[in-house]
């Protein structure tokens, strides 16, 4: 329901945010892996106040060509934000940082302690649903392995959330064994749940892009809004969550 | 000031028809709209898709168990709170409707925190090896707590319609209690019972919120129909689409069935 109210908080956002004095409200949709670096930038964004949507990023899209308009969408990959721009509904999509995929368990696991124990039979892992961005890197990962690791592996895939959330709450309340997290859901957890690296050759390229909404009401704060994640506020919040700067080209 | 009349002033009867317009224009627009944006064709295309399938084969298999462990244990329960005094009855009876008014979402933070891993019983449960996260029993689990209450209350009620003399009678002439509640109390408040499960079913179906908490979504273990709607809302609208609609379908089916079982009189007094 925390996910499904998102869909009706975002609108309730929109509907709510006009005819606010004083000022401006941006509205901000992003990915549930950007929660905290992005509350922390936004109590120091000084040109607006920021309200936000935290969801899985397929999910806000989803919004977004169903007529949702917030003021900027920042996606957990650069996949979804190009689709939109291509349709007109967003402008040019800006990369402004990078994440790692990485095997998470609870912080006192036995079941697994190296990324090989994944693939042992009877253990049980969450990973996103197919269509969010978390669940996309994971496949990539999957594909990358031996087919018959790949297969063990998908044989012990459990639950398939629909944010990162829901995989982090799986694994803190031990209902599996372990998912595939990015490094910053992990970060923070406090503690919570322990980060196994992957293996170089499987890690994927997890690029994070924003945009502004077209013709959007507030488009000089939105545009300053995701310009400033590229400068030393932005970076600071970001670096602080534990993101990358955004991937070299 | 006009003096009282005994005929009602023209404005209210224009303003009650006015606030009915609105109210049904807003609550039966979302659910057409779901039959306006989808075709017929669309809708038995969708059936051809495993996640859809394999989502509606899983909703009426784990409601058709919850349905089936809440007659067989809340139709006594009910007989008992209906028919017995004993001490904080009322109590009990409220802290069993607790759940109709009780968000989902709690309900699988709840479930989690009882019944979870690390929850009260967790321990008991796993020294049992039963898991009920993340597997369909989870689903299971989570039905039956949402949908209970509606059996109950409509048991409850049913049961307490039925005339004492009857089940006075049965006893005089000497059936057990047993007899008596099979076969005279049962059979007299078979309607709403009837009615009570219908509501409870409906309720099953349409369980989002605990089910994802508790029991996850996985094709054809755990994705009931709502969850994978929701799963498919981002990358398939017209599936999406479809499988509202058959969800739409049966749910109004199921309230039918309330309606012609009970009769429109009895189901305003009870929902009133």
């Amino acid at each position: 329901m925390r996910r499904a109210g998102a869909i009706l908080a975002g609108l309730a956002l929109l509907v709510s945010g006009c005819g606010s004095s004083g000022k401006p409200k941006l509205t901000v949709f992003a990915a549930a892996s950007l929660r905290k670096a992005l509350m922390s930038y936004a109590a120091r964004f000084g040109q607006a106040g920021v309200r936000f949507s935290f969801a899985g990023s397929d999910m806000l899209a989803a919004q977004i060509e169903q007529g949702v308009r917030p003021d900027v969408f920042a996606s957990a990959n650069t996949e979804l934000p190009e689709e939109l721009y291509a349709k007109h509904l967003v402008g040019k999509p800006v990369v402004f940082a990078s994440n790692k995929l990485v095997l998470a368990v609870p912080a006192g696991s036995e079941e697994i302690t190296r990324f090989a124990d994944a693939r042992r039979p009877g253990v049980t892992l969450a990973v996103g649903s197919a269509t969010v961005p978390i669940g996309q890197y994971t496949a990539t990962v999957l594909d990358r392995l031996y087919p018959r690791a790949r297969v063990q592996l998908f044989s012990n895939v459990a639950d398939r959330e629909p944010d990162v959330t829901g995989i982090v709450g799986k694994l803190v309340e031990g209902a599996v064994d372990g998912g595939f997290l990015y490094a910053t859901d992990v970060a923070a957890t406090d503690g919570k749940l322990r980060a196994i690296e992957l293996p170089a050759s499987l890690q994927p390229t997890v690029a994070y892009a924003a945009a502004a909404l077209a013709g959007g009401g507030h488009a000089a704060q939105a545009r300053a809004f995701i310009q400033g994640l590229l400068r030393e506020s932005g970076r600071q919040a970001l670096r602080a969550a534990g993101f990358l700067p955004p991937p070299s080209r | 000031m006009s003096a009282p009349r005994v005929t009602r002033p023209r404005w209210f009867a224009a303003l009650m028809t006015l606030t009915l317009a609105v109210t049904l224009a807003f609550l039966a627009l979302p659910v057409l709209a779901i039959f306006l944006d989808t075709s017929p064709w669309a809708l038995i295309s969708s059936l051809g898709d495993s996640q859809s399938t394999d989502a509606l084969a899983l909703s009426l298999e784990t409601s058709t168990i919850a349905i089936a462990v809440i007659l067989a244990v809340g139709t006594p329960a009910a007989f008992m709170l209906a028919t017995r005094s004993f001490p904080g009855r009322s109590l009990v009876t409220m802290l069993l409707e607790l759940p109709l008014v009780l968000p989902p979402a709690v309900a699988g933070i709840g479930l989690l925190a009882a019944l979870g891993p690390q929850g009260i019983l967790g321990g008991a449960l796993g020294d049992a090896h039963i898991q009920l996260v993340i597997q369909t029993a989870g689903v299971v689990v989570a039905l039956t707590f949402v949908s209970a209450p509606f059996y109950l209350r409509g048991a409850q009620s049913a049961f307490v319609a039925v005339e004492r003399s009857y089940l006075e009678a049965s006893r005089t002439l000497g059936a057990s209690e047993a007899r008596t509640f099979l076969h005279v109390a049962i059979p007299l408040a078979l309607p709403g019972l009837a009615a009570g499960l219908a509501l409870a079913w409906g309720r099953a179906l349409g369980e989002f919120g605990a089910t994802l908490m508790f029991a996850g979504s996985l094709q054809g273990v755990t994705q009931t129909v709502p969850l994978a709607i929701y799963d498919q809302f981002a990358e398939n609208f017209p599936a999406v689409l479809a499988l509202s609609a058959i969800l739409v379908i049966v749910s109004a089916s199921l309230l039918l069935t309330v309606k012609l079982l009970t009769g429109a009189r009895e189901l305003g007094r009870a929902g009133g």
